[in-house]
């Protein structure tokens, strides 16, 4: 999609779909949450890609799709060429293992009754034939390369502040040598200095093993400052999605300029004009007419709220809106 | 004669002589009207602290202070009986996460019934008339059907805004929130922001704004007052710190902020951790962590010192380009 992955993508996700059943009491029909709604995009090797988007846009549903723990609905995704949805159980075996995720939260993702060592080994354990030494080995160095020393393997996890924590999830993620990595919101249960030690640790560990990261976040100046290409979700879509470049300089989807408008900033120059944006998101039981966003954005007119736009390139980058050249963007120049 | 008057505030837990100090020796001064925020990261003793104001500290916890006043009244000596009074009536806090703060087995017009039947009493009727009146004004649509929903009926903005009503029911002069956007999504977070902001604006309240997010401070606050492990370790009016920080914390948490650190490939960070009880060093608190510490540092503690309003905890603060004095 951008410039620079003439390269073979690793990961390829096309018109990715994905549907949830709920029940709603005896006898009653059961509902259907749409929570992934046609999803495409290419990730290369080295390249990140943030998904953004508040609770509820689909952007774990998205993750747990990609790390292959639900197959989807409907559409295709490739992982290292490989189609996931005509692939055999012993064939996303092995796709698994390019495929490894950080949890966001390092509290709750490392069970507590297993020691450091044994956490980061486990998905060696499963996945290959290596002996216990030659695990013990590999578990060692991927420990020294995110920065944990080789006695912390034997301690436990509560014995560790949450960036070690992070640390150790990030190490159990690489054990296995994925290419693709995904990270469900990786800095937002840490504090503002050791979210820039992990960010660190990420960007660094990207370039030494040209990872391609799925980086999912709903904080745009963490995505700003990590990623290459960004894709802003909403109910299930993306709504605009291209070089973080083009996009951060000028968002032309109201939803992004809200969403940008809404981050506080130190520096009063670097405020925006506030847009507000009424009402919350719309329930994905029954998604509405049109275009999903028309009942909350500022800008919607007639059209809006019978014809669902589609992706379509303006500017430089794909945007979902029928009125995307229109409307005025407030971009980081302007001040409020 | 400032609303809110407090000097050398301590909040001790655990058996004396071992005891860890969450709070150490802070002071706030707080007039009606004024927004004042407090940032930290988790551990610096921000919530702790306004927990103490409130007189929610329970009894392994020993909370002290040289003075502690509000409106004039000693908050210390007061009887518990006169402080409940107040507490809830008087001043009021919002709570960091909306969807367990509220009960879950009434509905949220009982729940706010509640503040006004223990405060001002007054009949049934005119209690769901005031409770009405409040679900309008936090801005939450059609509240006469919401009075009978349950919190769990009810998304994280809706839920924060039923406790933004709960504590405003009883007209606060003193108003503290304790991280009350963390737990919302980021246009959501906004809307609250915005109504605490106005709500603020037209009753003339005081405002603690408690937070981690440098920010919401420094777009919503008059005065903010930076805490590391338990003490302040600079205060001063807002834009003014931001664009001068003078303590090397203050300086380095700006500096580790994504959006700050605009064209650079790495990020600064702050080594190490926040100290816990066993490894408090003697010196300045921030001393292990510290590129500029001095062998003074690691030795002797700084006090807070600097001109009226402008405070700071380090023994060479910066100056304007960033290097220590």
């Amino acid at each position: 999609m951008s410039a620079d992955t003439n390269a073979t993508p690793v990961l390829a996700a096309r018109e990715l779909t994905k549907h949830y059943e709920v029940a709603k009491g005896w006898g009653k029909p059961k509902a259907r949450v749409n929570a992934l709604n046609g999803v495409s995009f290419d990730l290369a090797s080295g390249q990140t890609v943030a998904v953004v988007g508040e609770s509820g846009c689909g952007k774990s549903t998205l993750a747990r799709q990609v790390t292959l723990i639900e197959r989807p609905s409907s559409g295709a995704l490739l992982i290292d060429g490989q189609d996931i949805a005509a692939a055999d159980t012993s064939q996303i075996k092995v796709a698994r293992r390019k495929v490894q995720i950080v949890f966001q939260d390092p509290f709750g993702s490392l069970n507590p009754r297993k020691k450091v060592g044994t956490i980061i080994g486990e998905p060696l354990a499963i996945n290959t034939t290596l002996s216990r030494a030659e695990r013990r080995e590999k578990v060692r160095w991927i420990m020294d390369r995110v920065g944990l020393r080789p006695e912390h393997a034997g301690r436990y996890p509560h014995m560790f502040s949450g960036g070690q924590r992070q640390r150790i999830a990030v190490a159990r993620a690489l054990t296995l040598q994925p290419k693709i990595v995904v990270a469900d919101e990786p800095v937002s249960a840490l504090d503002v200095s050791i979210q820039a030690q992990v960010l660190n640790l990420l960007m660094d560990l990207q370039d030494e093993f040209e990872l391609a990261y799925l980086f999912i976040s709903h904080d745009l100046s963490v995505v700003e400052h990590i990623c290459d290409q960004v894709m802003v979700m909403y109910l299930g879509r993306a709504v605009e999605f291209g070089a973080k470049e083009t996009v951060f300089a000028q968002p032309r989807h109201p939803y992004t300029q809200a969403l940008m408008a809404a981050t506080p900033h130190i520096d009063p120059e670097k405020r925006k004009r506030r847009i507000v944006l009424s009402g919350e998101l719309p329930s994905p039981m029954s998604l509405p007419d049109g275009c999903a966003f028309h009942a909350r954005c500022p800008y919607a007119r007639d059209d809006c709220t019978t014809l669902r736009p589609e992706l379509r390139l303006v500017d430089g980058r794909e945007v979902a809106c029928h009125h995307a050249e229109n409307i005025d963007a407030p971009g980081r120049d302007s001040a409020r | 004669m400032a609303l809110v008057e407090i000097d050398n505030l301590t909040v001790e837990f655990g058996a004396k002589g071992d005891a860890l100090r969450a709070v150490d020796g802070v002071s706030l001064s707080l007039s009606e009207g004024e927004l004042v925020g407090i940032v930290g990261e988790s551990g610096s003793g921000k919530s702790v602290a306004s927990l103490a104001m409130m007189g929610l500290i329970d009894f392994p916890g020993r909370v002290s202070a040289d003075r502690m006043q509000f409106d004039g009244q000693d908050m210390l000596a007061l009887p518990q009986k006169e402080r409940r009074a107040i507490t809830g009536r008087e001043m009021a806090m919002i709570f960091q996460e909306p969807m367990t703060s509220l009960n879950p087995c009434f509905t949220v017009g009982f729940q706010i019934g509640e503040a006004l039947k223990v405060h001002q009493g007054g009949d049934r009727q005119s209690r769901r008339k005031r409770t009405l009146e409040l679900l309008d004004q936090v801005g939450i649509p059609e509240p006469a059907q919401r009075m009978s929903a349950f919190p769990h009926q009810l998304s994280g903005g809706m839920s924060q805004r039923v406790m933004i009503a709960m504590a405003i029911a009883c007209n606060p002069r003193l108003l503290i929130a304790d991280e009350p956007t963390t737990a919302l999504d980021v246009t959501i977070q906004f809307q609250i922001l915005e109504l605490l902001l106005s709500l603020q604006r037209e009753r003339g309240m005081a405002m603690i704004l408690i937070t981690h997010d440098l920010g919401l401070v420094s777009e919503a606050a008059q005065r903010v007052i930076v805490m590391y492990a338990g003490q302040v370790v600079e205060t001063g009016p807002v834009p003014g710190m931001f664009q001068q920080p003078r303590h090397p914390y203050t300086a380095a948490l700006m500096k580790a902020l994504p959006g700050e650190a605009r064209g650079q490939a790495r990020l600064e960070t702050i080594p190490g951790v926040v100290p816990g009880k066993y490894d408090r060093p003697t010196g300045c608190l921030l001393s292990p962590r510290c590129k500029f510490a001095t062998d003074r540092c690691k030795t002797a503690q700084p006090s807070l010192i600097g001109p009226d309003g402008r405070q700071v905890r380090c023994h060479t603060p910066l100056d304007a380009d960033g290097r220590p004095t």
